[in-house]
């Protein structure tokens, strides 16, 4: 019998792969508006966004009485599993959440999306946020969100240890985790184990070092190697020579009792390096820090190529599977009409991708984000993102091993480079 | 432990008159294929198709979209596999885990065994105590101990810390697959006793009286007595505590995710990391074909070289030959 179960598992890996395209119902066409039903996956899983797309759905089913969604609401790590596994057996949902870039790229590849570029108006669109879900002029999503990624910080403790105002330079930040750490304050809260977090810095550090069209140019010539890239790892490298993270750290979940956000929301450490969602976060998962909290960019790097002014970060967006019925696309338009994301704004979930709605962001810190990305000179999406999902993992994880002391910069970099040109072959 | 329990009886069968029937009429046989039938598909459909898929897209670089593989790359994905650092740490994980168990976890529950077997009072509420773990499922056991074992809020600190005894446990690439040994021992060592406990009580005290009578006593029961005659009993709980290591993925998943940088990692957790999060479905469905071939020639080879004699009696009473 256990053996029975050792081959079913060494076999559960194909169970993902197995069947072919299936196509989803149609409705029936001319006629009487047939029955209609649209599977909707999106990952807000914590309040306001939650509760905004219940309420955005029973709208929509009222309003089209023929038509009745079903939602599939999943945790980010359990919704890529499980989108990973439905896309892989050829199939798609009709609406579901993506964070555009390579993956959905890779998806788009594979035929399973829809190509929207003539059904949408683009024009009220900010450049920024459709960056990441057009390919060769086609457009795949529409946006729902977008941001940056940033530090966010606790005022008290910079006051606590003397420290006037926020770092603009890397060695200003490199000094005021030398403060904090001389104040016995945990000065950086990370989640070593989702990997994902980490990239962030070094991601940051080869902008502001190569800049941004080295890191782009990275994405095609498939070439991590430069010697700016290196250096990224090696400024990483000093700041992770500080020791200043919190205890076992390397362990340590993002949105856990005791991960990388509530650290920060229960006053354990000062920053966290982390995108426009995290003072929601912080005070889902603990005190939250409330009028204590500031947002300042990641800082410049001296003799660096890139500027203070570019932004990393992402948003998200939604896509059509290629099967959905023409009734998913006139639901799309429903989400991100300028009413609609006006709602969504003002709760302070997500911020603005349309133009003219700045003014419905309410909270201090957001106002400031939404500024920083509105004058910003230059944007990269999420690298795990940007690049093919096996680029983006490499990443992730030798970024990890950097942060572990297992791997060297030169490694870290020469890694990358090394899954980059075979996934390119 | 089915066997443990079955082969005395089965020994006493006549083997001869058996084996006639089973050839039976054509009617009998036709019956026989009808039952056969649902079960036989289900089982070619659920086991064996899949392995041999996963065979064959080990032969391709894949990303798992869209109907069958394409880009033909014959064994390349196993040179790769092999010239990677990431397997050998997972084998030597692997080892190490293995090891750890028959040297420690099994003789624990050996010991835990033979202890209840003793007249004590509330032996049945120890009993139920320790096999309580098993349980629990993989997932539940997963969270209760990263809660338990964080380093900054977690129980186990707050406990050890005043006897100086802290660690930063699954944080930490020393001491993170220890840290999973741990609860890896918590959940099934209860298991192997209940095992050791049942193989136990199919001894009988005459045995243990004769020894007594001739002299022995204590260790040299146990040793010359008991042990022997727990063979089969401890054989069937290593062949199953080898195969869970091997497949070893929901704990590892959720304490550690494989790390930190990879310290933790078994073959399973790379082989999910490839296919689900990278999607280099060809190079996972290799290291699944790998798992496949390792479980395989270990149940095989142990069978044959280490259970045979368990197993002779069972299956010469049913008419066969191995």
């Amino acid at each position: 019998m256990k053996r029975t179960c050792a081959l079913i598992a060494a076999a559960v890996l194909v169970a993902g792969c197995g069947g072919g395209q299936t196509a989803t119902t149609e409705p029936e066409e001319g006629g009487a508006p047939g029955k209609v039903t649209l599977e909707w996956w999106h990952l807000s899983t914590s309040d306001p966004l939650k509760t905004i797309y219940e309420t955005r759905a029973k709208e929509y089913q009222a309003a089209n009485p023929n038509i009745t969604v079903k939602m599939t609401v999943l945790e980010n790590e359990a919704y890529k599993a499980k989108l990973t596994t439905l896309t892989q057996s050829g199939k798609a949902p009709d609406v579901f959440a993506t964070w555009g870039g390579g993956v959905l790229k890779q998806q788009v590849d594979a035929g399973l999306i829809k190509d929207i570029s003539a059904d949408v108006d683009l024009t009220n669109f900010t450049t920024a946020s459709m960056a990441a879900y057009q390919f060769d002029g086609k457009t795949y999503a529409l946006p729902t969100d977008i941001g940056m990624v940033g530090f966010w910080y606790n005022k008290k403790h910079f006051e606590k240890a003397g420290i006037a105002e926020p770092p603009t330079t890397w060695t200003g930040f490199l000094d005021a985790v030398k403060k904090l750490k001389a104040a016995g304050i945990t000065p950086i809260a990370l989640a070593g184990k989702e990997k994902w977090p980490g990239h962030y810095y070094w991601a940051y550090l080869a902008m502001r070092i190569a800049g941004l069209p080295a890191l782009q140019q990275a994405g095609t010539d498939h070439d991590f190697t430069k010697p700016e890239f290196v250096q990224a790892g090696q400024q990483l490298k000093a700041l992770v020579d500080l020791e200043p993270f919190q205890r076992g750290f390397l362990g340590a979940g993002y949105s856990t009792p005791d991960g990388q956000s509530a650290s920060v929301a229960n006053g354990k450490a000062t920053m966290e390096l982390m995108g426009q969602w995290a003072p929601t976060v912080q005070a889902d998962s603990g005190e939250g820090l409330g009028e204590d909290l500031g947002f300042f960019p990641f800082p410049e790097v001296e003799g660096g190529k890139g500027a203070i002014t570019e932004a990393f970060g992402g948003g998200g967006g939604m896509a059509l599977g290629a099967d959905a019925p023409k009734e998913a696309l006139d639901f799309l338009k429903f989400l991100t009409s300028t009413e609609n994301h006006t709602k969504a704004v003002e709760s302070g979930a997500v911020l603005p991708v349309l133009k003219g709605v700045e003014s419905a962001v309410k909270d201090e810190n957001l106002k400031v984000v939404a500024e920083s990305l509105a004058s910003a000179t230059g944007f990269q999406l999420y690298l795990d993102q940007a690049y093919p999902p096996a680029v983006g993992a490499e990443v992730n994880d030798s970024v990890a091993e950097l942060f572990a002391g297992a791997k060297t910069p030169e490694q870290v970099a020469q890694d990358i480079t090394e899954v980059a040109k075979s996934e390119s072959e | 432990m089915t066997t443990v329990t079955r082969r005395p009886e089965a020994e006493t069968l006549p083997a001869g008159p058996r084996r006639r029937r089973r050839r039976g009429r054509p009617r009998n046989r036709l019956t026989i294929a009808l039952f056969v039938l649902p079960a036989l598909a289900l089982f070619l459909l659920l086991v064996v198709a899949p392995i041999l898929v996963a065979g064959y897209a080990s032969a391709f670089r894949w990303n798992g979209f869209g109907g069958l593989p394409t880009d033909f790359i014959g064994f390349g994905n196993f040179t790769r596999l092999f010239a990677s650092d990431i397997f050998y740490t997972d084998l030597g994980n692997l080892l190490l885990l293995i090891v750890a168990t028959l040297v420690i976890q099994l003789p624990f529950a050996l010991g835990i065994a033979m202890l209840l077997h003793q007249r004590i009072r509330g032996r049945a509420l120890y009993r139920l105590v320790f096999f309580a773990p098993y349980v629990l499922s993989e997932v539940i056991t997963g969270v209760l101990f990263s809660l338990i074992l964080s380093p900054e809020n977690g129980i186990a600190n707050q406990l050890l810390g005043p006897l100086g005894l802290e660690s930063e446990w699954l944080s930490h690439p020393d001491s993170a697959l220890w840290s999973i040994f741990v609860v890896m021992t918590w959940k099934y060592f209860g298991f192997h006793m209940m095992i050791y406990l049942a193989g136990r009580q199919n001894i009988p005290n005459e045995l243990i009286e004769a020894a007594k009578i001739d002299g022995a006593a204590g260790w040299k029961i146990f040793r010359y007595v008991t042990l022997p005659l727990l063979g089969p009993t401890i054989r069937i709980s290593v062949f199953l505590s080898v195969i869970y290591t091997i497949q070893l993925f929901d704990l590892v998943w959720i304490l550690t995710e494989g790390g930190p940088a990879h310290a933790s990692e078994t073959l399973a957790v790379t082989m999910f990391t490839l296919g689900f999060e990278r999607a280099q479905v060809g190079y996972a469905s290799a290291i699944s074909v790998v798992m496949f071939g390792l479980s395989l020639v270990f149940a095989l080879a142990y069978q044959r070289l280490v259970m045979r004699r368990d197993l002779e009696g069972a299956t010469t009473a049913m008419g066969g030959k191995r």
